[in-house]
Parts: structure tokens; C-alpha cells; sequence
């Protein structure tokens, strides 16, 4: 079976190819050279005039696993609003700030988005992560496995373990999780949350085991660095939402002495504490960083107005942020010795001062960031607003005019304390290609993903054209994954199961077995029910398939 | 016959809401028997799923085979205007099948333990909480308070495998742990210390628990009391608690909802929740809300990441609509809304379903004894022992792979529930 996609206009930055008239060809799922015989193509769709891309990649969406499930259980009043029907193809939900597993997938691929990789799993809860995005169709997943707060960890790094051991036990732990990246939320300071200490600087101890975040930190970078895992170290830093703390994230990304890392929703972590009310935007120091430190990359974590929730595995922070949240309800937890979770719902509003200059300050970093390669497009769904959003925000960075007509209506004070009103730039599509799809890809080492060349697998997004990106963006004509029709005019017309993306990074056996010790000392489980088989991951996915990628030193 | 047993290490029990995992468990062509760390729970649940019982599906009674039996029950379902799928003690994959049958004919959800976990989630839906898991009590825990049940006869195990440890993480001496236990509680044995240290014991009727920790937030929060006695606990005793509360380094209320069995105990487990708050002003203080138990954890957890709601949930309209009052199985039995019954228990034979003069099938663990032959019974695997699966544990966050312990002829309930929304046209 081979298919045409005739005419369209490509844009592939993976290859350069800024807008080329061509055709695109597909046979079993995956993107073919033109055999310049038309006699072999059994389908042809006439896409002349739209616009071809990769299908997006979104590197940090929190879409399974414990948090996530306690922020549904927590909203039924959120769900009512958004319930969503069964069809002969598709199953009923919910959908909004915590939307079912199924309806995720659905409106995943029905923006065109391909892949989607959950950024917080922790490893106790690795199971259930993997469980749930088994039940989020026709999307790719993959997931960042949690540490840096772990006793485990922290009882090594405490005893002056060398980082070859710190490599083997996260090389070992990213294998049995089933993970394709390493994240550290608030180093150490879930744990010392447990000890009682409610803030951890950069350079604070930990109240037990006496380290600090910079250790854990650079232990952790060193060891993604030493094992050669593609994705650098996904850091969820110090200080989250606290003013001031833009002084925190600029130490922190010189605290890994030029190691690649990657910095998540880093808008919550640039504010400074100018101005009456001592609450101030970081954007352009953080921006300037950023642009100097070619070891660093990030993603936004934009916020945009209304109702959401935040689920996170910084329990510290998250215990601090309970009494602004709204509806005001939270659950925070500690969790078996390895990490723990903060679930508060809220509703950031465009006439509170802090949230509408919260939202400036994420467009601020989008735009004063120059390199699309290394700035993502995230909302960190829902922390910052519901993933379906991001037509409404790709609209925000590529009209400049709508940009200032919504700038006009936010908090004032916000409005004047922001220097959003004087960036021009606008994002082009190329732009917008490269941070939603070639860069992902190339940070994660997808490299069959994000891209169009021959040999890459099917993953197809093809848009109409509109004058206003957000209706551009919100249904594209045609979604293809592996190779098959999945979308169309943003409903769903197949529903299949996507694949799941690991690395197996080698390790020393040996750490097996002080692990298995700790195991039967200390915890409640034992090391074999912890660890997750491949045969296991498929039974979790519909038979979804897994795909292993190489690391380094593989 | 064979008699040479196989045995099986690091084993997890799927027959109570702890979910222990280090079994050691023999299988012989006769049976199944739990050799080592077992308990009065898991010794007799292997023992009786492993009882090769007759097993073949009925239909009116009558023996037929499993695609008669499946044909059967999705005529009963087609014709049904308002099917009840319930019961529902399962496993992930049980769950997910019932679900997509569910959302499929438009039937209403319930598990059969939703009435007390119901005590809980109003809470959570409500305000949330603070809550920890039982590695963490294990290693952390300097105060555990047990409010309302004595936990060990639900969970057996609990003391050995939590409280009194060999070791902990953090220097704790886990014989010097204080156990306090505040309720209408029979057995406090198990709080005693391995050095034979008692625990503290606050007698009150559990219905009176809300009073009780009313009178705590009062008093931690500083304010006087101005009664001798509340709930008929001298408020003396209260102030003592109190102060050893907030002064715990990591202190933690374990409640099971199931204990809790009085009128509005959700009132009960808001104002323990409230407490646990006010703790954490000055210092790390948790609640342990456990269940688990007949998959109740288990099915509300692929309910909710299936469609944001726990449990008790129409799809009659085509979408999920949640109702926990509305949507109970019992109360749709009885007022004749619910046309047809689907019950589902392949994790406890001992579960059955409720007496009803609605078409009935029954899928069910070979050796469930039902009071009544249903319109469908069809005998199936159980989680575990004939078949691998995924099981919750009490606290929530550990979900324990089951394994397959022998060959077994019998369908999963999965395959069955497949099959059935397969046969429907």
C-alpha cells in the first residue's frame, strides 16, 4: 500500500526545507522516496496548497500516572463541563483540565500531535504511568523517570558513592521503569519536605541527609552525561513560583558546569522581585542565559487564562501553593521513600496581578529566546493551562497584533511592569516546526520521528492554511500516524494504539543486587514486582509497541 | 497425578488491600498453597482458588459452552434499557473490559465496595488532603494513630510488614514507635511493641469520632475547651494526644473507611483530614486512608483515568455521568431502574450478587456458592493464580504485578467481558 500526499508545501527542519512544493509518500508507515513510477501508488490525496509537517511531539505533558489520576478524581466539577460523547469509533470521557486517558489521545492526534511524553513518573508508580497511557490512544508515548529524591540516591550521594555507582543504579532504574529520560523535581527537597524543611535552596542542606540540590543535581546530570542517554537531565528546579527565584535558576544552570540539561516550565522559575509588589519578570535574564549557555535547553510552561489544575511531584512546593489554588482543595503526598506529589486546582485569572504577569512572562521567554531548537512549546498540561490550548498559544507567538490587543486586557499593573508590548517578533511556521516536532525529536533521539525524510516513520500532520494560526492549528485536514489515516478535519477517523518509546541504557548487574537488599530491608515491595518486563509493557498498551533507542555508550 | 509441587517466590496476594508480595506459594495439580508468609486472609483465598472446581458456564442451569453462555448474556444486554454492570472485584484488565462494555451498552457502574469508599472520596472531591504511603510509614512513622479500626482484620499483615520492622531508614527504633488507638476498637493486641510496651487506647463509639477530633483541632489550635469530657473521652486524655501529636517528627492516622460504617462519615474522615492540615503547620503529619480490598482501589482507579470519575457513573446518555447517590447499584435494584445485572467477581468467590429479579449473569471465580442460579454463570480465571494481572494496593500509589501460577482452562473475566461486547451486533 502506497500513498500520495500530492502537492502539498513542506516544511521539514530537520533537513532544512523551509516551504517546498513536493510530494510526500508513504508505504507501510513509513515515508518513502518517490519511485517516480505513478502505476505504484494505490492512493493519492490532493493536499495542494496546505502545509506538511512531521506530527508534533510534546516533551513534557502530564498525561499518566498517580498525580494525574488524583487530579481527575478531584474534578468532577471540571469534568461536567467538558464530558464527551461515545462514538461507533471512539469511547466516551472527559475532557479539559484532567481529560480520561482516551479522550487525551483523541484530541492529542486530532491537533496533530503524534507523540506525547510524560514528564514525571515516578518509579514506584511506573506501573500505573505506563497502565494509563496504555489506555491514551494512537499517540506515541514515552516517559522521564523520577529521581533526586529518592533515599536510595540520596543515601549514596550522602556516603560519597562514586558516580559510577550513581550511573549503574540510574541506568538500572530507567531500564526497569520502562523510561526514555531522567527528571530531578526540586532536588533533594521532596525528601527534606518528609524532614520538615518547606523551602531548599540551591546551596540549603538537606535537613538529614546533609546535601544539597547542586549535588544531587550534578551527580544526576553527570550520570544521564556518563550513560549517553539522549534527552539531557529534564530538571523541575528549586524554588517553584517563589519571587526572587530567577536568581536560583540562573545558579542552577551553571550548578552542572556546562553538562546538557534541560530546564521544564521554566517560566515558573524566572521571577524577580522588582516593583511594588515585589513580583517582577526574569524573562530577559533567563533569555540572555539561556542564548550564552549552549548546554542548556527549556521549555516554557506557559500560562494562559482560566481553569486548570497542577499536579506535580514537588510536594514541597505545591504544599506551599495550596492556599492560593482554586477551587481551593489540594492533596499532597508523600510517596514509598522515592518521591511524592502535590495536586491544587487553579484558576489563574487576567486581572490578578501575579497570574497576568505570569502569562507575559512565558511569551517574553518564548520570544526572547532565539533558538527555536532549544525553547519548547509547553503549557506542562495542566500546570499552565490545558494542552488544548496550543493553537490559542502558537496564535500568541506568530501575530503580534493579537498578542498586544490581549496584552491590552490583563491586569495593568502587570501590563506595565512587562516589556512584552515592545517585542516585535513573530514566530514563523518553520519556527513553530522546529519547536514543536524536530526539536523534540532531536532532544529525545526520536530519529525516526519529527522529521520527513525517507526512512522516517509516517507521522504526518497537513494543515490548511488560515490567515489566524489558532484555526490552523486547532483542526489540521489530515493526520497520519505510522503511516495510517488517524484524523481528519480534527475528528478522529481510526483509532489505533501508538508505540512506546524506551532507552536500556547497560549497567553493572551488581547494582542489582544491593537493591534487591534495600528492597527487602526498607521498602513494602520487592525488587522483582518492582521492575517492569517488556512483555508486561505490551499487555499495558493494547499491544502497543515498544521501541528501544540507543543510547551513547550502548 | 503429579504431586511434585512448583513454587513460586515473591508472590502477591490480590485477597486483601496490602497486596504483600513476598509469598512463597506451591502448586500441584491438586491445589495451591500458600507456603510461607502467608495469613489468615491469603492461606484459605489460595487454597480455595486453587480448588479444581467443575467449571463450565450455565445458562438457565444448564450446562452449555462458553460462546452459548457469551451469546446469552449479550441477548440479556441488548434487550436491558438500563443494565447494572457491578460487583466488579477485578483486576486492570477485568476493569478495562467492564468499562468498554460499559460505555458500549450504556450501562451504569458500580463496585461493590463503593458505600464505604464513597466515606472518603466526598473529602477528597471536596477539600483533598494529605496523605502518605507504607513504605513511608514504615521508615518514618513516630506516631501512628489508628482512628476507628484496629486494621489487622482487614489487613493481617500490617503491623509485620509497617510498624514493627527489623530496620528503618532513618535510625527510627521501630519498637519505640507510639501506637495510639482511638475508637470502638476490640483487638489492640497488635499495638503491642515487640518489647511488650501497650499501646494507648482512647475507647469511644466510632460514630462519636467526629466529636472526638473536633476537640483535637480545638485544642492544637489553642483554643479551651470548655467540657470535662468529649464523646465521653476526659478531655485530659485529648490534650495528652494532642500534645504528642504535634509533637510527632512524622506522625500518621491510618482509617478505613469500611470502619467507619455510620450515617455521614464523611463528616468523620473531613474533620481527621482538617486535623492532619492544622498538624502541618509545625510539623509533617499524614493520614493512611487504606482499602484496597476487592479491588475496589483497582477498578476506581481505571475508572477514573478512563473517565474521570471513580465509580458510580451512567453512560446511558453516551457520555459518563457521575452520580454516587443516584447510581448505587443496590438503590437501582430496588427501585426497578435497572433492568438487567451484570456482576462481576473473579477476585472473591465469597462476593455475590444481590438478590434480584432482574436477568442476571454472574461471571465469577469457579467456586462462588450463589444463593440463586443466575440467567449466566460463567466460571472464570482468577487474577493471579490462573492468570497474570495488575492489583492496588491499599495505599493507593503500588500497583503489584499478579503472576500466573498455573495453566488454567478457564477465560479471563476480560476475554469473557470482550466477548460478550463483541457478540452484541
Amino acid at each position: 500500500m502506497r500513498l500520495r500526499l500530492r502537492g502539498g508545501t513542506v516544511i521539514d527542519p530537520a533537513h532544512g526545507v523551509r516551504g517546498e512544493t513536493r510530494d510526500v509518500l508513504v508505504e507501510d508507515g513509513r515515508i518513502v522516496a518517490d519511485p517516480g513510477n505513478v502505476a505504484h501508488i494505490h492512493e493519492e490525496i490532493d493536499v495542494t496548497g496546505m502545509v506538511v509537517m512531521a506530527g508534533a511531539i510534546d516533551l513534557h505533558t502530564h498525561i499518566g500516572g498517580g498525580k494525574v489520576n488524583i487530579a481527575r478524581a478531584m474534578l468532577p466539577e471540571d469534568h461536567r463541563g467538558d464530558l464527551v460523547d461515545r462514538t461507533a469509533l471512539t469511547r466516551s470521557g472527559c475532557g479539559h483540565a484532567a481529560p480520561s486517558t482516551l479522550t487525551t489521545g483523541y484530541r492529542y492526534a486530532e491537533m496533530g500531535y503524534t507523540a506525547c511524553f510524560e514528564p514525571a513518573m515516578l518509579p514506584i508508580n511506573a506501573r500505573q504511568a505506563h497502565m494509563e497511557m496504555g489506555d491514551t490512544p494512537i499517540v506515541d508515548k514515552g516517559a522521564y523517570a523520577m529521581l533526586g529524591s529518592d533515599d536510595f540516591l540520596l543515601r549514596m550521594l550522602a556516603a560519597n558513592a562514586d558516580q559510577q555507582a550513581i550511573n549503574d543504579y540510574v541506568a538500572w532504574t530507567i531500564t526497569h521503569a520502562q523510561a526514555i529520560g531522567l527528571k530531578v523535581v526540586n532536588p533533594g527537597g521532596i525528601s527534606a519536605f518528609k524532614f520538615n524543611q518547606r523551602m531548599l535552596d540551591l546551596d540549603e542542606a538537606h535537613a538529614y541527609y546533609r546535601l544539597t540540590p547542586r549535588r544531587i543535581l550534578k551527580a544526576l546530570a553527570q550520570a544521564v552525561h556518563d550513560i549517553g542517554m539522549p534527552h539531557p537531565l529534564h530538571l523541575h528546579g528549586c524554588n517553584l513560583g517563589v519571587p526572587g527565584n530567577v536568581e536560583t535558576t540562573l545558579a542552577t544552570m551553571d550548578a552542572v558546569e556546562g553538562l546538557p540539561m534541560h530546564l521544564t516550565h521554566i517560566q515558573f522559575h524566572s521571577y524577580g522581585t522588582e516593583g511594588d509588589r515585589k513580583f517582577s519578570s526574569g524573562a530577559a535574564r533567563i533569555a540572555e542565559a539561556i542564548k550564552a549557555r549552549p548546554n542548556i535547553s527549556a521549555d516554557v510552561g506557559q500560562i494562559l487564562f482560566g481553569q486548570t489544575v497542577t499536579a506535580s511531584g514537588d510536594s514541597m512546593a505545591q504544599y506551599r501553593n495550596a492556599g492560593v489554588g482554586s477551587p481551593r482543595k489540594s492533596v499532597v503526598m508523600d510517596i514509598e521513600c522515592d518521591a511524592g506529589c502535590g495536586v491544587v486546582p487553579f484558576k489563574y485569572r487576567d486581572q490578578n496581578f501575579v497570574n497576568a504577569l505570569q502569562w507575559a512572562i512565558g511569551l517574553e521567554i518564548f520570544l526572547l529566546v532565539d533558538d527555536p531548537w532549544r525553547i519548547f512549546l509547553t503549557t506542562d498540561h495542566p500546570n499552565g493551562a490545558p494542552f488544548t490550548t496550543y493553537p490559542h498559544l502558537i496564535r500568541l507567538l506568530m501575530d503580534k497584533t493579537f498578542r498586544s490587543e490581549k496584552l491590552a486586557s490583563i491586569h495593568p499593573d502587570a501590563q506595565k511592569l512587562s516589556h512584552l508590548g515592545a517585542i516585535d517578533r513573530e514566530y514563523s511556521l518553520y519556527e513553530i516546526a522546529i519547536m514543536t516536532r524536530a526539536a523534540p525529536a532531536r532532544t529525545l533521539g526520536l530519529a525516526d520521528r519529527g522529521h520527513l525524510a525517507p526512512g522516517a516513520a509516517a507521522d504526518i500532520t497537513v494543515y490548511r492554511r488560515d490567515p489566524n494560526p489558532e484555526v490552523m492549528f486547532a483542526k489540521p485536514a489530515f493526520v497520519f500516524k505510522d503511516g495510517e489515516l488517524v484524523a481528519r478535519d480534527g475528528a478522529v477517523t481510526k483509532v489505533t494504539w501508538g508505540n512506546t518509546h524506551v532507552v536500556k541504557p547497560p549497567y553493572d548487574p551488581a547494582i542489582e543486587k544491593e537493591l534487591e537488599a534495600y528492597f527487602e530491608r526498607y521498602h513494602t515491595l520487592r525488587l522483582g514486582n518492582f521492575k517492569i518486563g517488556d512483555d508486561e509493557m505490551c499487555e499495558c498498551g493494547h499491544g502497543s509497541k515498544l521501541v528501544r533507542h540507543g543510547c551513547r555508550k550502548a | 497425578m503429579s504431586t511434585s509441587a512448583t513454587e513460586h517466590h515473591d508472590i502477591a496476594c490480590p485477597f486483601c488491600g496490602l497486596a504483600c508480595d513476598d509469598l512463597r506459594v506451591g502448586v500441584t495439580e491438586d491445589g495451591v498453597e500458600v507456603k510461607a508468609n502467608g495469613c489468615v486472609i491469603s492461606r484459605p483465598a489460595f487454597a480455595r482458588a486453587g480448588t479444581r472446581a467443575p467449571a463450565a458456564p450455565r445458562v438457565g442451569g444448564t450446562l452449555v459452552l462458553l460462546a452459548d453462555a457469551i451469546a446469552h448474556a449479550a441477548r440479556i444486554l441488548n434487550d436491558a434499557r438500563l443494565p447494572l454492570v457491578a460487583g466488579l472485584a477485578t483486576d486492570v484488565a477485568g476493569a478495562r473490559s467492564a468499562l468498554a462494555l460499559a460505555d458500549r451498552i450504556g450501562a451504569v457502574t458500580d463496585h461493590l465496595g463503593s458505600a464505604a469508599k464513597l466515606r472518603n472520596l466526598i473529602v477528597l472531591q471536596g477539600s483533598g488532603w494529605i496523605s502518605t504511603t507504607l513504605t513511608e510509614v514504615r521508615n518514618r512513622a513516630d506516631l501512628l494513630v489508628l482512628m476507628g479500626t484496629d486494621v489487622v482484620s482487614r489487613y493481617p499483615r500490617f503491623f509485620e510488614r509497617v510498624v514493627w520492622v527489623a530496620e528503618t531508614l532513618f535510625e527510627l527504633d521501630s519498637a519505640a514507635r507510639e501506637i495510639v488507638y482511638v475508637g470502638d476498637v476490640k483487638d489492640t493486641s497488635a499495638g503491642i511493641a515487640p518489647g511488650g510496651r501497650k499501646p494507648s487506647v482512647i475507647p469511644c463509639e466510632n460514630h462519636r469520632l467526629g466529636e472526638v477530633l473536633g476537640a483535637l483541632r480545638a485544642i492544637v489550635a489553642g483554643r479551651a475547651i470548655s467540657r470535662d469530657e468529649v464523646a465521653d473521652v476526659p478531655v485530659a486524655t485529648l490534650t495528652a494526644l494532642a500534645r504528642r501529636m504535634t509533637a510527632a517528627k512524622y506522625g500518621v492516622v491510618a482509617w478505613v473507611a469500611g470502619d467507619l460504617d455510620f450515617p455521614h462519615a464523611d463528616l468523620t474522615v473531613q474533620t481527621l483530614t482538617d486535623l492532619i492540615r492544622d498538624l502541618n503547620r509545625t510539623t509533617r503529619f499524614s493520614g493512611l486512608p487504606l482499602a484496597g480490598t476487592d479491588g475496589d482501589f483497582t477498578y476506581s482507579q481505571v475508572h477514573t483515568w478512563q473517565t474521570g470519575f471513580p465509580f458510580r457513573t451512567s453512560f446511558a446518555t453516551g457520555q459518563p455521568v457521575y452520580d454516587p447517590y443516584h447510581y448505587g447499584a443496590d438503590r437501582l435494584l430496588a427501585s426497578g431502574e435497572a433492568d438487567a445485572l451484570l456482576w462481576l467477581s473473579s477476585l472473591n468467590p465469597t462476593r455475590l450478587p444481590p438478590a434480584t429479579t432482574v436477568p442476571t449473569i454472574v461471571l465469577g471465580a469457579p467456586s462462588m456458592q450463589l444463593t440463586h442460579e443466575p440467567d449466566v454463570f460463567v466460571p472464570v480465571a482468577i487474577p493471579g493464580v490462573d492468570h497474570s494481572g495488575h492489583f492496588y494496593r491499599a495505599d493507593k500509589v503500588v500497583a503489584v504485578p499478579l503472576r500466573k501460577l498455573r495453566e488454567s482452562s478457564l477465560p479471563t473475566a476480560a476475554a469473557v467481558l470482550d466477548g460478550i461486547r463483541a457478540a452484541l451486533g
